[in-house]
């Protein structure tokens, strides 16, 4: 049974078992040498490619994935590695300035919808089926639109998941009987603090009564299914790459990326320009760090228009694995803290059981740690080797691997959600409940409300700003007040935290007349690598803990190697100059992917080499690199991890 | 002149895979699963051939459970007419897929039946072979060029073989089945996925094509490859020899 397999590339030469040759075999064959040194100046580094090949049956990756799609042949302007650079910045001041305004341009197809909703996940989804369902109580018709930059709805969404139904039981109320993926009912909440042996069980602070263990990829998926069925049109395999604004500045849409643009920025002979979506409405639902919504934020000072702190982040790296059937309890919610974090580390990890014998394992490290020497995927591979979480998994295989960064800002990091044209809903916006550590069912009642306040602002009248006005009247509110003080308590270190985590939760439940603030903001936080030692990380066994390319292959992330790299750097010198000297280059450590390598080039001195294509879109450098010099951009659509149980 | 393409659904090809718990087959429930690469290439060509004028309409069939009308939908989107799902519930060997599209091939009367070289899941090599058998036409494996002669009625096709490049002319109706270095399929647009939606797709069942499905093969077991032993690291070219003679028995 020949597969392909993906190409990681690790400069420490271990798995070179996976490679995807297709692209490369294609390559050889044809006159283009894809190993030749682009001779334009890009800020971007070729990633080299190991030539070790297996299969001789390799087939090119699919431009067509289920049903993951592209975009129009048109366009004429010439397409070099500088004048693409050069066209992608001056395209967005071009369209503030009026020059590429609603109607369509020569060479660009534009479509038209009332509801234009950026990213198919809980909180786009619960909006657009509100939408329509608004639609047919009141007997409108308003046409909604969703684009999602996965192959497939649920293929980029990854969650721990306990889920609470709150949210889900307002928007679709029948949904036990219409074989949602919600089937495994919480059944035991347990808490365990690990010291390096031990697992020392704790009262538990989670009460998951009435919860789910659930996938919240199938959940999505499902959800996916209930849209289509009330006419909502999904397009996944789209990735918007571009917010489109009108002469007064105000958001009417996205452009689509781009496709077949070559590594060196020359058009493939694939090449199709995008697309401009419009709509009279444009809501966001990028999910944590949204890069369009990032942009948003701070063109309209989303932040400062409400006094909101800076974002604050973890990253929670996943697996899902099948164990014993003796070992498994479904509907058992593990959670932990302390080892292998130290106190000063915010962070736990997760252990539910789902149906099927799988159970899902993660990590969850605040971004805000101060030795640039932390490797949160190593640490994850330690955690597994501790006895009571080995006790679990020995027997068992690992199904998917994938990773995500999550928001911990919580209440006081919430921006003003609506600008002019539309607004951010979900955590793009950031509505997560740090201490209960569930996001989902805030993220969908955002959604709801916001397509609440689209609806009236199109059918009657009413303004965008209504979204803000009933989010703050909505349990979602109520909840997150009560949540603030718990994550910043831990500023102050493990035990302060702990301890004011057990006030709130006992006695107080946020109903104290201050709020806590957040300390610096996580690429701030990361100390001076003189300052700190490298830490000693054990070698993989290969049963229990792997290495990044063997656990990579288990995300089924792949993208097509030969366009430019979505990982920008604002300035192409910075790692070499800074991340490398004085930070001891983290974004090699905290990446969950191995894209960022240090590699010697001809002369022997280290370069930075990113590996772009195999990101898992987790965001994590876009967040914690201390310069932050890291912008994360939407690759072609399509690519990423394709998650199914995560 | 109609051209056929034969799409199939399969596995994406960068999905992990793993062999079910009973040996059964592969576990393909909650698994992305995408059009086979080689017959993306096969309806690219189909598609080219039809732009520079050769046949007037391209037609996608696929063969399986319901899921494969998305299939057939981004083959519509890339370009294709109209497209033929063949009701099947669970995945038929190449003699049965061979059996159906020389029924389909006898109503629909193509000009031409593109096809994959072979699917990315079972990696057989036969379809293609065996419509062309079953149909009495003549046959252009592993094609890496395709060239049309609309007086001669016959296709000029390089054929990428183990010796290098086979060019062969074969007289229309013919199978050609694509290889990798064809076509580089294009992407298919969003308003083509739109309009896409409209196009028609026919369903049909075995019974409307009397097809006999059954099969002298039965899959008995489907078990991972062995993993693979750690190699031994020898001190002296005499131990070397000593291993192939005593050990591996090659020498």
């Amino acid at each position: 049974m020949k597969k392909m397999k993906a190409l990681f590339r690790s400069s420490s030469s271990s798995s070179l078992s996976f490679t995807i040759m297709h692209r490369f075999l294609l390559k050889l064959s044809s006159s283009t040498n894809p190993l030749r040194n682009s001779k334009n100046q890009l800020p971007l580094i070729l990633p080299r490619f190991l030539s070790s090949t297996t299969a001789s049956e390799s087939p090119p990756p699919p431009r067509t994935s289920h049903p993951s799609n592209r975009f129009i042949s048109r366009s004429g302007h010439p397409y070099s590695a500088d004048s693409f650079r050069k066209s992608q910045a001056f395209s967005s001041k071009s369209r503030a300035l009026g020059v590429r305004c609603i109607s369509s341009e020569a060479g660009r197809e534009s479509i038209e919808y009332d509801v234009l909703i950026i990213g198919a996940g809980p909180a786009g989804l619960s909006a657009a089926i509100r939408l329509k369902q608004l639609c047919q109580e009141k007997n409108a018709d308003l046409s909604v639109c969703v684009v999602e930059k996965g192959a497939e709805v649920g293929g980029h969404v990854i969650s721990g998941n306990v889920f609470e139904p709150l949210a889900l039981d307002e928007l679709l109320p029948h949904w036990r009987q219409e074989q949602a993926p919600i089937e495994v009912a919480a059944s035991s909440d347990k808490f365990w603090f690990l010291t390096k042996n031990r697992a020392i069980s704790l009262p538990s602070p989670f009460d998951n009564k009435g919860n789910y263990v659930i996938s919240l990829s199938q959940l999505v998926r499902w959800l996916g299914g209930k849209a289509e069925e009330l006419g909502i049109e999904i397009y996944p395999g789209f990735s918007a790459s571009e917010v489109l604004y009108d002469a007064s500045d105000k958001v009417v849409g996205i452009a689509t990326k781009d496709m077949g643009i070559s590594k060196d920025g020359s058009k493939k002979e694939t090449f199709q320009p995008g697309v401009d979506i419009k709509g009279r409405v444009t809501l966001f639902a990028e999910g944590c760090r949204g890069s369009l919504s990032e942009k948003i934020i701070k063109k309209y000072k989303l932040r400062e228009e409400v006094n909101a702190q800076h974002q604050t982040y973890a990253l929670g790296i996943k697996e899902v694995w099948e164990i014993d059937e003796s070992k498994h309890n479904p509907g058992e919610v593990v959670h932990t803290l302390g080892w292998p974090l130290d106190p000063k580390t915010y962070g736990g990890s997760f252990l539910y059981h789902m149906n099927n014998r799988q159970v899902a394992l993660g990590l969850v490290v605040a971004l805000n740690y101060k030795n640039p020497f932390l490797n949160p995927y190593e640490e994850f591979q330690k955690l597994k080797h501790h006895p009571a979480i080995k006790r679990i998994l020995e027997g068992g295989t690992v199904l998917q691997y994938g990773a995500r960064t999550l928001n911990e800002g919580g209440f006081q990091s919430i921006p003003y959600p609506v600008f002019p044209g539309g607004a951010i809903i979900g955590c793009s916006a950031g509505f997560l409940n740090v201490p209960k550590i569930k996001g989902t069912h805030t993220a969908m009642k955002s959604g709801m409300l916001a397509a609440e306040a689209a609806f009236g602002a199109l059918h009657e009248g009413s303004n965008m700003s209504t979204y803000w006005d009933n989010l703050r009247s909505s349990w979602v509110w109520k909840e997150l007040y009560s949540a603030r003080n718990y994550r910043p308590a831990f500023e102050y270190g493990l035990i302060p935290g702990l301890a004011v985590s057990a006030m709130e939760h006992y006695v107080l439940r946020g109903k104290v007349p201050f709020t806590l603030k957040h300390g610096k903001a996580d690429h701030e936080a990361t100390d001076l690598a003189r300052k700190w030692k490298p830490i000693e990380y054990p070698k993989p066994d290969g049963v229990l803990s792997f290495d990044v390319p063997t656990s990579l292959y288990r995300s089924n992330t792949n993208h097509d190697h030969d366009q430019p790299s979505h990982l920008r750097l604002r300035d192409p010198k910075i790692p070499e100059k800074v991340n490398l000297p004085e930070y001891a280059a983290p974004e090699s450590r905290y990446c969950p992917a191995r894209v960022y390598e240090y590699v010697e080039d001809e002369e022997g001195k280290p370069k930075l080499q990113i590996n772009a294509q195999n990101c898992l879109h987790c965001k994590a450098c876009d967040i914690k690199d201390p310069k932050q010099n890291i912008e994360w951009t939407v690759p072609e659509g399509g690519g990423g991890p394709a998650y199914s149980i995560m | 002149m109609k051209i056929l393409v034969a799409v199939k659904r399969v596995v994406d090809y960068a999905v992990k895979i793993r062999v079910k718990p009973d040996k059964t087959g592969v576990d393909t429930q909650n698994v992305k699963m995408s059009m086979n690469p080689f017959c993306e290439i096969a309806l690219e060509e189909a598609l080219r051939i039809k732009e520079a004028g050769f046949a007037k309409e391209v037609v996608a069939v696929s063969i399986g459970p319901s899921q494969c009308v998305d299939t057939l939908r981004t083959g519509l989107a890339m370009g294709a007419d109209r497209g033929i799902h063949v009701e099947a519930s669970y995945s038929f060997l190449p003699l049965t897929i061979a059996k159906i599209l020389k029924s389909l091939a006898d109503v629909e009367n193509p000009g031409l039946i593109f096809l994959g070289k072979q699917a990315i899941d079972d990696d057989c090599n036969q379809t293609g072979q065996m419509v062309a058998a079953l149909l009495g036409w003549p046959q252009a494996t592993f094609a890496s060029k395709v060239v049309l002669d609309k007086d001669k009625q016959s296709a000029t096709v390089d054929r990428e073989v183990d010796e290098g490049l086979e060019t062969l002319s074969v007289d229309l109706p013919a199978v050609i089945t694509t290889d990798l270095r064809l076509n580089q399929p294009r992407y298919a647009t969003l308003p083509n996925i739109m309009k896409a939606k409209s196009k028609p797709i026919k369903k049909m069942t075995l019974e409307d094509l009397k097809v006999d499905i059954k099969s002298d093969i039965e899959i008995v077991e489907v078990t991972e490859p062995p993993k693979r032993k750690s190699g031994v690291i020898v001190s002296s070219v005499d131990e070397l020899i000593y291993k192939l003679k005593n050990e591996a028995h090659v020498v």
